[in-house]
């Protein structure tokens, strides 16, 4: 390939296959030698579709009138007319209209901009180069007689006051005598004719021009005019009488004389000059003031001929005190600023060190007054004489004392008062040696902690000794023998260490020594010795420490209450029968009050029913837990389920008798009469199994429980059935239910049952027949819904039975049966065969198939759908019929024998 | 093409079959439709929840993550999330677009049967074969639930929620409403403690000794509840018990306005609702139909019948006489008879 190209490459490309392309891949087209090569324009044309046409001759003999004069735009391109060309047609003022350089307000602000520029004076080029118009505004007010410097409108007729010249920001030498100048002006008052009016004065503008820049809000840069005209003090006033308004921008259009130009030795000399020193010190006669008046005040605004501006002379000479610029709209405050008044700090007292050091808090109870003293000694404070209390330890009777009053014989305010003089003695006694004792240990225990550290307390006896007895010195004051048990597993050793501890108390220093087993070895003694005193060191510590953060359990775990809802479901029996009369409403309805949880009302949008209530769901009550009324109560709320039930029944069986009397002898006859196939059934089952009550403790347990609770719903109504059959005595049902406890009743449980048999018997003849029919069919139908909840126990006892019950059984409605994926796609295979051959549809084979395969069938039924779905509606009920037949024998593993009896005997039927 | 021919009846009846899905995820314990019934989601005894287009059948998603068989889902109001709960004892929370678990609750002592969103999908609430209620927040970190409505007496098999309301039906017979507004608790006994749980009652050698249950009294028995529902408008109760009824509750008195009998359910636990229009009560049943009545009349209008198995489950779309049934491994989407596909995809 390679080669190939390389050969081909050497050839000449033959002239009709050399092409030129642009960029893109496209190909361009010559256009001849003229046209100088490709294509342009409009699709290779000029300009426009038809490409270049020459304008046709008209001949201009006829209308040679209309002939118009080309002018230069005839000739010119058309982005020269366009916004940005040369000649832009778009509209704009003329410079006729634009009254630019005569306007002395735009001019001022122009000015006033420059010089806050940058770069300043950059306008006076444009003064110098802008041709001098005045504008038409300007033109027609003068015609009408208004003249520059003047304001606009009616005359006013008011004589102009001389102001004395404001001395501005800058004021050489010596200011002038404030009274000499308006001396003169009130003369010049005098002559003035009355019918003079003058023109209303002009008025500054308002500068609007926005403030671009973040200086602060007077701020000037350089000054311009010192910059470039040096001081304004240059200007030399002949009459010496006033000066101007130095820094006053509006000054510089009015001073025309001055040099416009740069200054400085910077900018050097030019070379015609002859002079260094003042080459721009042109004299020029404007320098020089021509009227022998006062000038003119101010920024020269007013003309000559305007009223002067009246201000208070007061101002003025405030003024004068203000040194610096006083911003545009402001002016000088009457009064002086307050000054805020200073608090200076409190004067520290000569010998104060600022160091904090912390005094060990102990409170002031009578029983460590010593410690107090001895901390306080050691602070190096002098003890309180007792006599001279400070007024915080007086108390009322203290008080009542000094006072000389005679005490209140009445009320005794402490215990102590009932005591008996000697007893009060004693305990005097007693303290005051604790005291002294406790005392003099910490005292020395003090000296010894400084000496060495309590680390060591082994070696020397006394030292340990000493230390733990420091610490129990005040901590074992509040000491009661009372909770803190740290050897309560060793009975011996706690009361060992209760005796030590009294010891302690009593200040006894071999109180270890005293408590000790004698018997004890020295290596055991010295063991128990430290515990002692590290568990009274935890105890004391912790004592002062923990207890006061906790408070005792309000009530103690294992109290003998249980919060029981308050309302609850009640009878269900009657409900029942309202349900069967198909009463329902009233009489099947309970309506409680229920506290939703705050978030579940927010998250649900809902505003809260209460929002006072702290509680959530039912409102409960406490109840005693074993109180032998909430047994009493129980079965008819919570354990209603179960008791209801075979009360319910029994109300069925006696048919029309709707009395509620239940008898268990009268019900177990009717039943036994109706129920003869499952008799014989059971009968025939218990012969040939094993006694079924053993195999079956579950079962067991819930015969045991029946009566129990049935008891319970006998005692609750009041009709005593139990005790026509047993006697007067209530059941030991009713008492084991009370007093025993669960795995008591499971031992007991068989021979309990065989006891109720018995009694069974006794009472009424029958053999234990039923007893063991009914385990049976308990079996039975536990077998036929093997998947099927658990029976129901009466209450007391849910939580266990919940516990109970086997992982395989569930409660409530249970779920169609599961068919495994698994086995249907091992039986897959097999099957296609036979849907092939089975086209003749043999019903057992169909049978066959369904058995195993349902998800077939509907594949099948995919089919023939139509078929099937326009079949009569007999076929389908029958082949329901079938299925359901198949469906059970799938379920065979599950079935009951029962179920298999009434299978067995409804299948001939079907089968016709 | 022939123009159909007029409906004796003006709501028509789902009783086209348009569609049957093989779910092939073990059977499908439930199904249920989204908020605006455009997708459907299968609960499959494989612990995998499958989110399809019923219509089209179309599998659009399969969310794994379950320890154990899904036993029921629903989805949020907004289509963004899913929740399930399962044999596992745990609550799901799903994003529907990632297919990812959001939360996981746990803290049911037993199976789950059921779960609802609320209406802003913020609260997930839960019912479990443990006899409580669970609300888990599904805004805050929370682990433990908002707060537990334990007052059932055993397994909760229904839960359905309202705006304000919270519809629970246990298998204690009872049938409780938590109305979060007033601040109540209604509970209105439906059936008897029964069924089974007579017959196993019956051991103990009370009264009722030596019967043997199952053939004294098959017909007297009235069940434990096996689905509620609020009927649309908000004024009804449809409740379905293990006795082979179904009753319609006045919500506010509870008062019994219809009672609806034929079906056979007396084991299982099989769901029922009413139609989009609230004329007809729909159930499922185990003998393979579902069954439609009159809602007012109370007259069996329809045995659908749609296999051999028992109908586990169904759910009705929200507009349209559209049904959905679950069925053994697969599930059946039901149309009216006039019902045209509309883009060819039936």
């Amino acid at each position: 390939m390679v080669i190939f190209e390389v050969i081909r490459s050497k050839q000449p490309i033959p002239l009709q296959d050399q092409t030129v392309r642009d960029e893109k891949g496209r190909y361009k087209r010559f256009h001849g030698a003229f046209s100088g090569g490709f294509s342009a324009g409009y699709f290779n044309t000029v300009g426009s579709k038809e490409g270049w046409t020459p304008s046709t001759f008209v001949s201009s003999r006829q209308n040679r009138a209309d002939k118009s004069v080309l002018g230069p735009e005839d000739f010119m391109d058309e982005e020269d007319l366009s916004e940005f060309g040369i000649a832009p047609k778009a509209i704009v003022t003329t410079d006729d209209f634009a009254s630019k350089t005569k306007d002395r307000i735009r001019e001022k602000a122009r000015q006033l901009a420059a010089a806050t520029a940058p770069i300043p004076g950059a306008t006076l080029l444009d003064d110098l180069i802008t041709p001098a118009k005045l504008s038409v505004g300007f033109e027609l007010l003068r015609k009408m007689g208004w003249k520059e410097g003047q304001g606009v409108g009616p005359r006013v007729k008011r004589r102009p006051r001389r102001q004395k010249p404001d001395p501005g920001v800058k004021i050489y030498g010596c200011a002038l005598p404030p009274g000499s100048s308006e001396g003169s002006e009130g003369e010049d008052d005098d002559y003035l004719p009355d019918n003079v009016t003058f023109a209303p004065k002009d008025v500054t503008p308002v500068d609007f021009t926005p403030k671009d820049n973040v200086h602060g809000l007077a701020y000037k840069g350089l000054d311009p005019h010192q910059a470039l005209f040096g001081t304004s003090g240059e200007h030399f006033n002949l009459f010496g009488g006033g000066s101007e308004r130095a820094g006053d921008l509006g000054e510089i259009g009015l001073n025309k004389g001055r040099k416009l130009g740069i200054s400085g030795q910077a900018f050097g000399v030019g070379a015609l000059e002859e002079e260094d020193d003042d080459i721009y010190a042109t004299e020029t006669l404007s320098k020089y003031d021509t009227v022998l008046k006062d000038e003119e005040p101010g920024d020269g605004l007013y003309g000559w001929t305007a009223p002067r501006q009246y201000k208070n002379q007061k101002e003025s000479e405030k003024d004068l005190r203000y040194i610096g610029k006083i911003l545009d709209g402001f002016s000088l405050a009457s009064k002086p600023l307050s000054s805020k008044k200073s608090y200076p700090p409190p004067e520290l007292p000569r010998d104060y060190r600022p160091v904090h050091y912390f005094r060990p808090m102990v409170a002031t109870t009578s029983e460590n007054s010593h410690l107090l003293q001895v901390l306080s000694e050691s602070a190096g404070k002098a003890t309180p004489d007792p006599g001279t209390h400070s007024k915080h330890q007086l108390n009322a009777s203290k008080r009542a004392e000094l006072l000389g009053e005679t005490p209140i014989q009445g009320s005794a305010t402490s215990v102590l008062e009932f005591l008996s003089q000697k007893d009060k003695e004693r305990i005097k006694e007693m303290k005051q040696a604790t005291d002294l004792k406790a005392a003099q240990l910490k005292a020395r225990s003090l000296a010894q902690n400084a000496q060495s550290s309590r680390a060591q307390p082994s070696p020397a006896a006394a030292s340990g000794h000493c230390s733990w007895h420091m610490a129990l010195g005040g901590g074992t004051a509040t000491l009661k023998a009372s909770n803190f048990k740290p050897f309560a597993k060793d009975p011996e050793k706690q009361k060992r260490y209760e005796e030590f501890l009294v010891h302690m108390k009593q200040g006894q220093k071999d109180a270890l020594e005293r408590c000790l087993d004698p018997s004890m070895t020295e290596w055991e003694r010295g063991r128990e010795r430290d515990e002692f005193a590290r568990a009274a060191l935890l105890y004391a510590s912790s004592h002062s420490t923990l207890s006061s953060r906790f408070t005792h359990a309000k009530e103690e775990d294992d109290s003998d209450q249980v919060e029981v809802p308050r309302d609850q479901e009640n009878d269900v029996g009657d409900k029942q029968s309202a349900v069967k009369m198909k009463m329902f409403g009233k009489l099947t309805r309970d309506t409680f009050e229920w506290h939703p949880d705050k978030l579940l009302c927010k998250r649900f949008n809902v505003p809260d029913p209460y929002p006072d209530s702290t509680l959530v769901g039912l409102p409960r009550v406490k109840r005693d837990k074993y109180s032998v009324f909430n047994f009493l109560t129980l079965p008819e709320t919570a354990s209603l389920p179960t008791t209801q039930a075979p009360r319910e029944k029994v109300s069925q069986h006696r048919g029309p008798d709707k009395s509620r009397k239940p008898s268990r002898w009268d019900t177990s006859k009717q039943e036994k009469k109706e129920d003869s196939i499952s008799e014989f059934l059971s009968l025939a089952r218990s012969k040939a199994g094993p006694p079924k009550q053993e195999s079956n403790p579950l079962v067991n347990k819930e015969e045991e429980r029946a009566p129990e609770s049935s008891t319970n719903q006998t005692v609750n109504k009041g009709v005593d059935a139990q005790a026509e059959g047993e006697g007067s005595r209530p059941s030991m049902d009713l008492f084991r239910a009370i007093f025993a406890s669960s795995s008591d009743e499971k031992s007991s449980s068989s021979e309990d049952e065989q006891g109720d048999s018995e009694d069974d018997q006794a009472g009424s003849g029958e053999a234990n027949f039923p007893s063991s029919q009914d385990t049976d069919l308990g079996e039975t139908s536990s077998v036929a819904h093997a998947l099927v909840p658990a029976p129901r126990e009466p209450p007391p006892s849910i939580p266990i039975q919940k516990m109970q019950i086997d992982e395989k059984e569930e409660f409530g409605p249970r779920l169609p049966p599961v068919f495994c994926p698994n086995a249907r796609q091992t039986l897959e295979v097999p099957q296609k065969e036979k849907h092939k051959k089975n086209k003749d549809k043999h019903k057992a084979k169909k049978e066959h198939r369904r058995k195993k395969e349902k998800k077939k069938k509907h594949r099948k039924h995919k089919h023939k759908g139509k078929q099937k779905n326009k079949k009569p509606e007999k076929s389908s009920s029958s082949e329901s019929s079938d299925s359901s037949d198949s469906q059970s024998d799938e379920e065979t593993a599950d079935v009951s024998p029962q179920e298999l009896l009434r299978r067995l005997k409804s299948l001939p039927l079907r089968r016709q | 093409m022939a123009f159909p021919e007029p409906k004796p009846r003006p709501p028509e009846l789902p009783q086209k079959r348009l569609k049957t899905l093989d779910c092939g995820q073990g059977a499908v314990r439930a199904v249920r439709f989204n908020v605006d019934g455009n997708y459907c989601l299968t609960c499959g005894s494989d612990k995998t929840l499958k989110l399809w287009n019923p219509l089209r059948g179309t599998l659009l998603r399969t969310y794994s993550g379950h320890g154990y068989e899904v036993l029921d889902a629903a989805g949020s109001f907004d289509n963004s999330s899913l929740c399930s709960g399962g044999g596992d004892k745990a609550v799901v929370l799903w994003d529907v677009a990632s297919g990812q678990v959001v939360r996981k609750f746990r803290g049911h002592a037993g199976k789950v049967n059921t779960v609802q969103f609320n209406e802003e999908a913020t609260v997930i609430l839960s019912g479990s074969i443990d006899s409580s209620i669970r609300c888990w927040d599904c805004r805050s970190r929370r682990p433990e639930p908002v707060q537990t409505l334990d007052e059932a007496r055993d397994g909760v098999s229904s839960v359905k929620v309202s705006d304000h309301e919270v519809l629970t039906g246990s298998v204690d017979g009872r049938m409780r409403r938590y109305d979060l507004r007033m601040g109540q608790l209604f509970s209105d006994y439906v059936g008897s403690e029964c069924g089974r749980r007579c017959e196993t009652g019956r051991e103990d050698g009370g009264p009722a000794r030596g019967t043997p249950a199952s053939l004294t009294y098959p017909s007297l028995l009235q069940g434990p509840i096996t689905c509620t529902c609020f009927s649309r408008d908000g004024q009804c109760t449809l409740v379905s018990s293990l006795d082979s009824t179904l009753r319609l509750l006045d919500k506010d008195t509870g008062e019994l306005l219809g009672e609806y009998k034929g079906h056979k359910n007396q084991e299982y636990k099989l769901d029922c609702c009413l139609s989009e229009r609230d004329t007809h009560v729909v159930s499922c049943s185990e003998d393979g139909k579902v069954f439609f009545w009159d809602l007012v009349e109370g007259a069996l209008a329809l045995a659908l019948p749609v296999g051999h198995g028992v109908v586990q489950s169904l759910a009705y779309h929200p507009t349209e006489p559209c049904l959905l049934t679950a069925m053994g491994g697969s599930v059946q989407c039901w149309r009216e008879e006039t019902y045209e596909a509309e883009d060819g995809a039936g």
